[in-house]
Parts: structure tokens; C-alpha cells; sequence
């Protein structure tokens, strides 16, 4: 039993090292103001300003990008997953591959490149003039971040989705069509609730890091408007207030575990689908 | 057999590193730290100078921000000896007392970069920084899409432009636009004339393609954007792509820069860095780098040695008119930064 404790003793050390310890100065700077004599007093002022308008209409912004991406990515990745599951196994994890190639490339790379194909000058434009259409300014919209985003995460989304699909018993299908179920009656009474877990794992690995994105804005958006990781980058680096920085996390994680919570109880309840 | 080969390999390498290294220490020589930007020395340079110099090895890194020079050599047993920060910075590493004072005599070169030195307003009798290269920030527009004369930053609010105009994603740099469309200072701290310029961007907003940095450059040699503002080093390596571009600095004025050698007090090698400092204020050496960078040497005689195709770019070029009206950032305490900040996040969080 103890030499099985051991085995775990360097994870144990590094998640003390590098996520509790980390975790503990973040809340110590969130709440605790160090005064000009050093005296260290309990202050909610950080959090107060890190509650304020403006950064709040970012943090709903940037929730907003994200809950965007995640549907378009479930509405993706979900018919995806059943088609792939269908194919002969074989097949299936070929197809499978390939959607997953494209991770094998930087993701800073492959945003890069779509800079590159969304440019007025770049082979979408060409495309359409040879087509005989007006070039669309494609980069520098909204419409682009939300493209990189669904695209950077789609891979996310698709692989816990497909490995439910994956363990799922085909004797069930086969019992509920031999029941009398038609195809649709399959999908959401059968196939859909044996997929959940995968959809939920799915939502969580999409939206959590989609909201902290901010790469993909400043490239494809032209950084027209700002997102949470540029708020909190301003201010670490910038304005070096590591106080309300370390707020703006604080308030942002408590967000997270709210919406963690949330997906959870889903989980749990009678309801199909999990979203 | 395969893992064998491969496990032979590795203890070869393992073993040949520290003796190539060995080899290489023999001979007593001083290594010499130099901090700079991102492209922004000529490699070749390096060597030449380690050439003429065969007791000097310089051990060079880059950064690429001005915060991040302060936080490397603010950390204590830093190795860094000479660094090349911006004026506000130098001037916040002059105040903390980090900089050592130069000999000027060790550096014999100085005498062609004295006039542009005296201008620096952060340390106008070179006591502690030798300037290296300088440059503006103004508008480059293509002249294939642009048929007003572009004089004034009023151009960058003008809707027969509406999406064809890139502003620069910086805190300092966007408000500095604003406040000299204003007629204010650059520097300011009044909150009023903050507010004025915030307004003023936030109106701006609708017309604005993007907001960049890098990319400006970029999507300006591309041919569909119409104004862009930039720095003149990135500006001149855009004209000299595409020949439709040109630059200006407009009339209300503009910042200008000049990124200054200086010498840490910790530094061990004060001589060997004053040397690679002269070396450096060479005028041709000077202008082979220059060339290089893009951006503009400071050196007065090193104009003979320059490309005539770079020096007839107006944004390489930089006029004693440029230089009356264009102003140094200074540094912004704490509280005046939070308020340009607070103005620019509501330009930014604004709808458009």
C-alpha cells in the first residue's frame, strides 16, 4: 500500500509546486494590500475593481466568443463523431487521424496561415474574383476569430465525443431498432444519452480555454476589441498591478467552477445531451 | 541493434560537447553580455568585431520589450553588461541608479554621434548612454489609394478611408496620436485632455480596419490598406517592397525615439563593453547596420556610407524639421499609466 503512495509522491510534489503554491499567491495578492509601512491588510478593493464595467463587458465578450465556438463546435464535431463511428473501425480511425493532423502543427503556425488565406490578396479572394465576385474582406472581422477559434478547438471537441461513441454497445442500437425505434427515436433516446460523458468532457476542454484565448483576436480580429487574456496581460505586464491582475483571476475562476458546476449537475440530472 | 546505434550516438555527443567547449575557453578570454532587441544588430557584426577583438567573446540575447530589458537586469547577479533600452527606460535605469558612467574617452567614436546625443532629453551630456539607432512613428500610405496630400493625423479620421486603415495596437503610441491631433503633449497626465483623446479614438473606431503591430507592415506590402501607422524602421522595409507606399511625419507632430547603449553598474567588463560601443559608433559600421535594421542611425557621418536607395526614403531620413516638432515618451509614473490605460480600455471594450 505504501510503496503505491510512493509512486504518486512526484505528482503530489509537483502540483503542490506549481498549483497550489501558485493558487495560494494569487488569492494572497487578489485580497491582501500591503501598505506603505509593509503592513499587510484584508482588502476586497481588488476584487471591486476587477468587478468593474469595463472589464466585465470583456469578460462577457469573451464569454460570449466562447459559448459561440463551443455550440458551432458541438454542431461539428457531434455528426462528425457518428459518421466516423459508422465507417469500418479501420477506416474510422484513419479519418480519425486525419482530423487530429493538423494538431501535430503549432497552433500559432496554423493561425498564422490563416492569415495568410483569409488576406484580401490571399487565395479565397482569388478564388472569387476568378469567379467573377467582389473580394470580401475576410480578415479583421469577427466573423474570422470566431472561425480560428471553432477551428483551433474543433480536435478538442471531436476526440472525447468520438471515444463515447467508440464504447458504445452496437447490441443496443440493434435492440432498439428491433423494438420499433426509428432512426431519429435511436439518436436521442439511445445514442445520445450513451454519449454524454463525451459531449460534456468535450464542452469543458472547448469553453474553459476559449474564454483565455487571445492570440486568435488579435491575428484573425485585428484586436478591434479586447479579450481577458489581453486585459490580464495588460495588466501584469503593463500597468505591473499584479493585485487586481490576480482579482481578475480570481474572479474569472470562481466563473469557471460556477459553469463547472453547472455542466456537473447536468451530468447527474435526467436530462439527455448535457449542454 | 537500432537502440544500440542510437544509445552510441548520444554518449558520442555527450561526450565531445564538454571537450569542444573546453577548447574553446582556452586563452583567457572576457565575455561580454550585450541585451538588445529582436533584429536588431547585423550578426555579422558580432563577428567582426570578436575578429578585431580576439580577447572579447560576446554572448548575445534579445528581448522584445522595453519592461522586459528592466525586469532581466533589475534581477540581482544579473550577467548583463551593456543593454540598448529606449529613453524612458533609460531614464527609469538612470533614476534607480543601475547604470554605470561611461568614460567618453574610451570611446572616440562619439564625436559623430554628439549632436543627435545632446538632444536626448533624458540624458543630454551622455554621462551614462551613447545612442545607437533612432526612428518616429508616423503614417505610411499607398499612393495608389490615397489622392489627398497626407500631412496631418486628421487623415486617419476621415471616412472616405471607413476600413482601409490600420492604427497601432499600443497603449502609448494610439493616445499619442490622439493628443497631437489635439494639440496636446504627448506626455500628458491631465486627465481632461486623456478623456479628449480617448473620445477622439473611440469616434475613430468605426473607421478603423485593424488595430496591429507587426502585421501593419505586412498588410500595407499587401496593397489593399490605404493608411497605416508605423514606426519609420518597419515603414522603410515596407517602401522598399512596394514602391506604391510612403511615409510622413505628420505637421502636429509625433514621437520620436532613440534607443541609447548604455552599461550596467554590476557589469564587470565596463572596458570591453566601451570598446564594442565605439565599435559600434563606427560610421560605416554604423551604417552596414543601419542598413540592416532599417531604422535610422544617428551617427553624422555615416550618411556617405548608406544605400542612396534607403536614404532617399522619407522615413529613413529623418529632417531637423522632423525633429523640432516630433517629442521623446517619458516615463509614466504609476498613476498616470493606470489613466492612459483606463482610456484605452474603454476605446478598446467600445462597440463599434
Amino acid at each position: 500500500m505504501n510503496r503505491k503512495k510512493a509512486f504518486a509522491l512526484p505528482y503530489i510534489v509537483w502540483m503542490i509546486v506549481f498549483t497550489i503554491v501558485p493558487l495560494l499567491l494569487i488569492l494572497f495578492y487578489a485580497f491582501i494590500h500591503k501598505t506603505d509601512t509593509g503592513a499587510l491588510i484584508f482588502t476586497t478593493e481588488y476584487i471591486r475593481s476587477a468587478l468593474s464595467g469595463s472589464s466585465m463587458s470583456v469578460l462577457l465578450l469573451s464569454l460570449e466568443y466562447a459559448l459561440i465556438t463551443t455550440v458551432l463546435c458541438l454542431l461539428l464535431a457531434y455528426p462528425a463523431a457518428l459518421f466516423l463511428w459508422q465507417l469500418r473501425s479501420r477506416i474510422g480511425s484513419i479519418v480519425n487521424l486525419l482530423f487530429m493532423l493538423p494538431m501535430w502543427m503549432n497552433f500559432l503556425l496554423r493561425t498564422y496561415a490563416w492569415r495568410a488565406l483569409l488576406d484580401m490578396s490571399g487565395p479565397i479572394n482569388r478564388v472569387l474574383q476568378w469567379l467573377g465576385l467582389p473580394g470580401q474582406q475576410l480578415l479583421y472581422t469577427e466573423g474570422a476569430v470566431i472561425f480560428g477559434l471553432v477551428y483551433n478547438f474543433l480536435p478538442f471537441m471531436l476526440l472525447p465525443i468520438y471515444t463515447a461513441f467508440t464504447k458504445i454497445d452496437r447490441s443496443y442500437v440493434q435492440a432498439a431498432e428491433d423494438l420499433g425505434a426509428n432512426r431519429w427515436q435511436t439518436l436521442t433516446r439511445v445514442i445520445l444519452p450513451l454519449t454524454r460523458s463525451g459531449i460534456i468532457t468535450g464542452v469543458t476542454m472547448v469553453f474553459m480555454p476559449a474564454v483565455t484565448t487571445f492570440v486568435v483576436s488579435r491575428l484573425l480580429g485585428g484586436s478591434q476589441t479586447m479579450m481577458f487574456g489581453d486585459l490580464l496581460e495588460n495588466q501584469f505586464m503593463l500597468l505591473k498591478d499584479w493585485n487586481t491582475g490576480s482579482a481578475l483571476a480570481v474572479v474569472m475562476m470562481v466563473l469557471m467552477l460556477l459553469s463547472m458546476a453547472l455542466v456537473r449537475k447536468s451530468d447527474d440530472g435526467v436530462m439527455p445531451g448535457g449542454m | 541493434m537500432k537502440t544500440t546505434r542510437f544509445l552510441a550516438l548520444v554518449l558520442a555527443i555527450l561526450f565531445v560537447l564538454p571537450l569542444a567547449a573546453a577548447c574553446g575557453k582556452s586563452g583567457q578570454k572576457t565575455t561580454l553580455y550585450v541585451l538588445n532587441w529582436g533584429e536588431y544588430l547585423d550578426p555579422d557584426l558580432i563577428k567582426e568585431f570578436e575578429d578585431q577583438n580576439p580577447d572579447i567573446k560576446i554572448n548575445y540575447t534579445t528581448t522584445t520589450s522595453n519592461e522586459e530589458m528592466y525586469t532581466i537586469c533589475a534581477t540581482e547577479g544579473s550577467k548583463i553588461d551593456l543593454l540598448v533600452p529606449s529613453d524612458y527606460m533609460i531614464e527609469r535605469l538612470i533614476a534607480e541608479d543601475l547604470l554605470a558612467e561611461l568614460d567618453l574617452s574610451n570611446i572616440p567614436n562619439f564625436e559623430y554621434v554628439k549632436q543627435a546625443a545632446s538632444t536626448c532629453t533624458f540624458d543630454p551630456e551622455s554621462k551614462y548612454s551613447i545612442p545607437y539607432l533612432m526612428g518616429t512613428l508616423g503614417i505610411v500610405y499607398n499612393t495608389k489609394l490615397v489622392d489627398d496630400p497626407v500631412d496631418s493625423w486628421d487623415i486617419l479620421w476621415d471616412e472616405k478611408y471607413a476600413g482601409k486603415i490600420m492604427m497601432y495596437d499600443s497603449i502609448r503610441d494610439s493616445i499619442a496620436i490622439a493628443l497631437c491631433k489635439l494639440g496636446y503633449d504627448l506626455n500628458t497626465a491631465d486627465p481632461e485632455q486623456l478623456r479628449e483623446a480617448g473620445e477622439l479614438l473611440k469616434q475613430q473606431k468605426s473607421l478603423v480596419l485593424a488595430y496591429g503591430t507587426d502585421n501593419i507592415k505586412y498588410d500595407m506590402i499587401g496593397g489593399n490598406v490605404a493608411l497605416g501607422v508605423d514606426y519609420s524602421g518597419s515603414a522603410t522595409e515596407a517602401i522598399l517592397e512596394n514602391s506604391d507606399l510612403a511615409y510622413v511625419v505628420p505637421k502636429e507632430g509625433s514621437n520620436i525615439w532613440v534607443d541609447s547603449m548604455v552599461v550596467l553598474k554590476s557589469s564587470q567588463h565596463k572596458e570591453a563593453a566601451e570598446r564594442f560601443i565605439n565599435f559600434l559608433c563606427d560610421p560605416e559600421i554604423t551604417a552596414r547596420n543601419s542598413e540592416y535594421v532599417g531604422y535610422t542611425t544617428p551617427n553624422s557621418k555615416a550618411e556617405e556610407y548608406v544605400d542612396p536607395e534607403l536614404l532617399a526614403a522619407d522615413s529613413y531620413h529623418i529632417s531637423e524639421d522632423v525633429i523640432a516638432r516630433c517629442k521623446y515618451y517619458k516615463d509614466l509614473d504609476a498613476d498616470t499609466l493606470a489613466l492612459w490605460n483606463s482610456v484605452w480600455m474603454e476605446v478598446k471594450t467600445a462597440t463599434k
